[in-house]
């Protein structure tokens, strides 16, 4: 699970995150919205230990992000918004390098690179290099490199860029077989999707957290769209959160 | 450990599927071969001068001295320019990738990467050395003059530390900058001061001071070794550098984690 709690983070002068707080449980998949520059990227990155925040604490898993980010780096699973790939390497030898690394026992690692494979659908390019790999399929071994190691919680900084239609659907049904049993945050512009797959939505601007409601809480007669803008609308001025 | 050998393997893996290994390799072995040609070519024209001078009653020249010698002391200036291609890539090349953020958010510790990666560093420096270990070696079947075994090995190993030292300082030059050639030319420059930082000692009065600049010099220890003689200082010299060099590039790494 993941409890985040009045994370900022500042370089110098610039603020890129002021006050973000939201929390998910075991088997939500959380959308963490907002427009470009809103600071969802930084968030993710201080939740993945890739940086430490400037003030506010975070937990995932019940792990702090500052004070435990070794156990925290062995509970997460976590795929950038361009999968990091090594382009030399032939998909299976990756996934072994990342169950490796990631702290798959070695009795247990060609196991869990089948088990990936075949979740990922991959098992037709496994001898096929990375780097010679289509979009949709080096998204696919991004998420297979983020589920490898069976982490409780999975953070996706959006998944489904640059697919095609078709791509977008098969990535969108491994994210909701993903959450069984484990905590999904999926960071993307895409409002569709967010209806579509997660059970939660966080809505971020300007740094600060705007929105976070069960999308089953929120009223029927409004769109996602319509919440989103006016939500975003705000000026930077206004405080707390936004009541739909 | 297991994660040093994994990051490892996959070092090596890239640097012989990259043109990297293959050209360093190459150069590296195309002008060691060149050197090593001009020496022989001086010292057949040494032999024949002293051997059409015999009123002057002394020794001819020793192969030893005149062409194995030379041989790996220039290897040395060619290792400080060779050895920053190698290392120039150390984060620049997964930082470009996106697969440097894989790395420190995964469960490993910052020693893991940077030994790992030099791990995969050393592995091509033995090779490089290794095949030009042979130029001296074909001395011993094919030479008229006699030849000592010794020095030629020991010459081997003294170069090799060398090499390893000289990587490991490199390779800490280059864990502070993400730009390739700022690494590569950074390295160079740092080589090329360690390499002379014993010349003013030349100058100096016999002290403290000049003591230390001859002991922290490369060129002075791999003295021993090239002239045959494998000491334990030497050896904890070299040991030493190679330490400090994976010691600072750790702490480089670390900023990267806690910024």
């Amino acid at each position: 699970m993941i409890r985040v709690q009045h994370l900022s983070k500042t370089y110098g002068e610039f603020v890129a995150v002021s006050d973000v707080s939201f929390s998910a449980d075991k088997g939500e998949i959380v959308g963490f919205l907002g427009p470009n520059g809103a600071g969802k990227t930084t968030t993710i990155r201080m939740l993945s230990t890739y940086m430490p925040p400037t003030s506010g604490t975070a937990e995932i898993a019940g792990f702090d992000i500052v004070t435990q980010s070794e156990a925290v780096r062995r509970s997460i699973g976590y795929l950038p918004e361009n999968p990091p790939l090594y382009g030399e390497m032939r998909v299976v030898e990756y996934l072994q390098f990342v169950g490796t690394i990631k702290g798959v026992a070695s009795k247990r690692l060609p196991e869990a690179v089948e088990r990936v494979l075949e979740q990922c659908g991959l098992t037709d390019v496994r001898r096929k290099l990375c780097g010679h790999l289509s979009r949709g399929y080096r998204q696919r071994v991004g998420l297979a490199q983020a589920i490898i190691h069976n982490p409780s919680v999975v953070i996706l900084d959006e998944p489904t860029s640059g697919l095609d239609p078709k791509q977008i659907i098969q990535i969108r049904q491994l994210i909701a077989s993903l959450a069984e049993g484990r905590t999904v945050m999926l960071s993307t512009h895409i409002l569709p999707e967010v209806t579509m797959v997660c059970s939660k939505v966080v809505i971020v601007n300007k740094g600060r957290t705007v929105l976070e409601e069960q999308l089953s809480a929120l009223p029927a007669g409004r769109s996602l769209e319509e919440i989103f803008i006016e939500c975003v609308s705000r000026s930077a001025a206004d405080t707390g959160h936004v009541a739909v | 450990m297991r994660n040093c050998i994994a990051i490892a393997r996959r070092e090596i893996l890239s640097f012989f599927v990259s043109p990297i290994a293959y050209f360093v390799i190459t150069g590296f072995v195309v002008l060691s071969g060149y050197f090593f040609f001009n020496l022989i070519g001086f010292f057949n024209h040494m032999l024949l001068r002293s051997q059409a001078m015999p009123f002057l009653q002394q020794e001819g020249p020793s192969l030893n001295k005149w062409v194995v010698e030379g041989f790996y002391q220039t290897l040395v200036v060619v290792l400080v320019f060779l050895i920053p291609m190698l290392t120039m890539r150390t984060i620049a090349e997964e930082k470009r990738r996106g697969t440097f953020e894989l790395l420190v958010t995964s469960p490993i510790s910052v020693s893991d990467i940077v030994i790992g990666k030099y791990l995969g560093i050393a592995f091509v420096l033995f090779i490089m050395n290794t095949l030009v270990f042979g130029f001296p070696l074909l001395l011993v079947s094919l030479a008229d003059v006699p030849v000592e075994l010794a020095p030629i090995f020991t010459g081997y190993i003294g170069i090799l530390l060398c090499s390893l030292a000289f990587a490991s300082l490199s390779m800490a030059v280059s864990c502070f900058t993400e730009n390739q050639i700022v690494a590569a030319v950074t390295g160079m420059v740092t080589l090329l001061l360690f390499y002379v930082i014993h010349s003013p000692a030349q100058t100096m009065e016999p002290g403290i001071a000049q003591s230390v600049l001859n002991y922290v010099s490369p060129v002075m220890q791999l003295r021993d070794p090239i002239r045959g003689v494998l000491t334990l200082q030497g050896g904890v010299y070299f040991a030493s550098v190679i330490v400090v060099g994976i010691f600072l590039s750790q702490r480089a790494l670390e900023m990267y984690r806690w910024r």
